[in-house]
């Protein structure tokens, strides 16, 4: 209240304004600059780009729960699978003629397994408006079941955490299942296009980075308020003294029912918009390798900060990119060495770094301008 | 008045009836952990408005006794009633909280990632729900009334500062005013001065003294000196049940009392 208003001040103001920036400047280079110019940016990059936000939106999702409410969840990659999984079955039902073999109905490896219809939970799957109630109903409804029966017999810790692993273990070995009717082990692949749109098309692609960017910044609009409610101060309590804020009037567990189910829900929507993007979802999302990856990110990032979330998972994406390229099965080690070092060096994280790297060059800026 | 209605509606059909002057029933409470009865058939009546002191060695069971009120811990047998009608048993922690039984841990616990205003702000009494926190603002006469408990217990100047940097006798008179800014009718208050200087507990025994009457405030101390200063009332508790209980010399003479505990711990 006492600093001086710039108009850059607050992080909602740097992050929705950054994101804005890259999202203006990428569909510029893309559209307007030639494939062979230095400024150009090509659709893989636009593709990559749009995968690190879905990927962004995930971490926020993370940082909600476990930042802000101290809920280390393990399995925020079922969440995410299930999103990506309802985005999934809409673009399998808009290939419709012109899959391998030609039926308009059933999804290739429906006619592969010689069935003759849809199961009952393929219902609706064809329509968009259908496919978006899933994407936020599917990921929304079991983390709300399971949050109410966990958090209401209180169960939380590391208890908690081993639960959320296993949840997301048991979708793991039920969607490897070809009888579950989500395609099995290859999951679902070979989209053609969305809304009619083909997915192959650069102005699809750019189309669905922008969405996404949309999303993220609408999404971080929404956390921002929550954190800074009331609610958020509650949550933050719940955080740091459960059980004193019971004896304050609050019931807890339906504090962190809501909030997880609603980072749940964040989840989904950044699987459904990854997808589209990546062209495949299978049952490798459920690992629960995938989860760790997205704790991760918000701590290198730094937690409870929400910006963190996103400035870990950019990075850590970034990074592995460029690893997997060079040295592919290095990534794993540098991934838990990079998570050992932050835990130890950087507790905040890399924006923690920030305010240290602010002094200090205020601190070299004046002696250099006096010499 | 109209404000706190509306803010009471989830709490409004448990005011508790103290016609009879008593707001706080404990009979025939019984709890016991893994064989050792903690609280053995316990009777215990706070009338409402009054200062009443517990004592006894460790293990009498006045921290159990506090549990058992707040519904941290069930008890095997008996009845809790709040005012004549409530039964206890029946709610939750966070029931019981909003109808208006206030507690303070031995251990002062703060939220001490908030500001000491955020915590205050926390504590006020209104309906608690999801929906309306995520929507609430202040209001004029919230803000007096965080303004005002700042000012009992002196710490208007650190009011934006983080709960985690006061200093222990501070988060002590924080959490006083955390259960002040619920409006509770029953404060229970767990060793208010253990670790506090001798300045500390003296502002704290005016406080607490000045507490009652609006509230009824239920203190459990080991501080003899300090229970002396403020008691008008004072129980004894022994192995789970009342060994004795009147005025302070009614208890430092009580024979029994001499035996089990003021014979041993006071000087």
């Amino acid at each position: 209240m006492n600093y001086p208003i710039s108009k850059f001040s607050s992080p909602l103001q740097r992050v929705t304004g950054l994101l804005f920036v890259m999202t203006l400047y990428v569909v510029i280079a893309n559209t307007f600059f030639a494939p062979d110019s230095f400024w150009h940016v090509s659709d893989y990059s636009v593709t990559l780009l749009g995968k690190y936000l879905c990927y962004a939106l995930l971490a926020l999702a993370v940082d909600l729960v476990w930042g802000y409410c101290g809920i280390l969840s393990l399995g925020h990659g079922a969440f995410f699978a299930l999103g990506g999984y309802a985005m999934g079955m809409y673009l399998m039902r808009q290939i419709g003629e012109r899959g391998v073999y030609g039926n308009p109905d059933l999804p290739d490896f429906m006619v592969f397994l010689s069935w003759d219809s849809l199961p009952w939970f393929w219902w609706g799957s064809d329509s968009f408006v259908w496919m978006i109630v899933m994407v936020v109903l599917a990921p929304g409804l079991l983390a709300y079941i399971f949050g109410a029966m966990a958090f209401r017999s209180r169960v939380s810790g590391v208890y908690l955490s081993i639960m959320t692993q296993a949840m997301t273990y048991a979708l793991l070995l039920a969607f490897f299942r070809n009888e579950m009717g989500f395609g099995g082990n290859n999951g679902l692949t070979d989209f053609k296009d969305i809304l009619g749109f083909s997915l192959q098309s650069s102005g699809t692609r750019l189309t669905l980075f922008v969405l996404t960017t949309v999303f993220l910044g609408l999404a971080y609009f929404i956390c921002h308020r929550i954190v800074n409610s009331k609610a958020g101060k509650v949550v933050m309590a719940i955080r740091d003294a459960e059980s004193r804020t019971r004896f304050v009037g609050y019931n807890t567990a339906k504090y962190k029912v809501a909030i997880f189910t609603f980072s749940a829900v964040l989840a989904g929507i950044a699987g459904a918009l990854y997808v589209p993007q990546v062209g495949i979802i299978n049952p490798g999302e459920f690992s629960p390798i995938n989860s760790i990856e997205m704790v991760i990110w918000v701590a290198i990032g730094g937690r409870g900060t929400l910006y963190g979330a996103i400035v870990g998972a950019l990075v850590v994406s970034y990074a592995k990119t460029r690893f997997t390229a060079i040295m592919p099965e290095a990534w794993l080690f540098a991934l838990g060495g990079l998570f050992v070092l932050v835990t130890l060096l950087l507790p905040k994280g890399l924006v923690g770094l920030w305010p240290t790297v602010k002094t200090k060059a205020q601190q070299l800026w004046p002696k250099e301008k006096a010499l | 008045m109209k404000a706190q209605a509306s803010s009471m509606r989830a709490t409004e059909n448990l005011v508790p009836d103290t016609r009879h002057g008593v707001i706080l029933y404990l009979e025939n409470v019984s709890v016991s952990f893994d064989g050792f009865k903690a609280l053995n058939d316990l009777n215990l009546y706070i009338n409402d408005g009054e200062l009443r002191c517990l004592i006894g060695a460790n293990g009498a069971g006045k921290t159990t006794m506090m549990d058992v009120i707040t519904g941290k811990t069930r008890p095997d047998q008996g009845k809790i009633n709040f005012g004549q009608q409530i039964d206890l048993l029946k709610l939750n922690e966070a029931e019981i909280a909003q109808a208006g039984i206030g507690r303070k841990f031995q251990k002062p616990t703060v939220f001490e990632a908030l500001s000491v205003y955020e915590n205050l702000y926390l504590s006020l009494k209104m309906d608690k729900g999801i929906w309306y926190s995520l929507w609430h603002q202040l209001n004029g006469e919230q803000k007096d009334d965080i303004d005002r408990i700042l000012a009992i217990i002196g710490l208007t100047e650190q009011r934006h500062g983080l709960a985690g940097n006061l200093s222990h006798g501070q988060k002590q008179w924080l959490e006083i005013g955390m259960l002040l800014a619920a409006k509770p009718r029953v404060l229970l208050v767990d060793e208010p001065v253990a670790g506090m200087t001798l300045q500390e507990t003296e502002r704290t025994a005016e406080l607490l003294t000045s507490l009652a009457g609006e509230h009824s405030v239920v203190v459990v101390e080991h501080d003899m000196s300090f229970v002396r200063s403020i008691a008008r009332t004072v129980t004894v508790l022994h192995q789970g049940s009342v060994l004795a209980e009147g005025s302070m010399a009614h208890i430092q003479s009580h024979p029994d009392v001499k035996r089990v505990y003021l014979g041993e711990e006071s000087t």
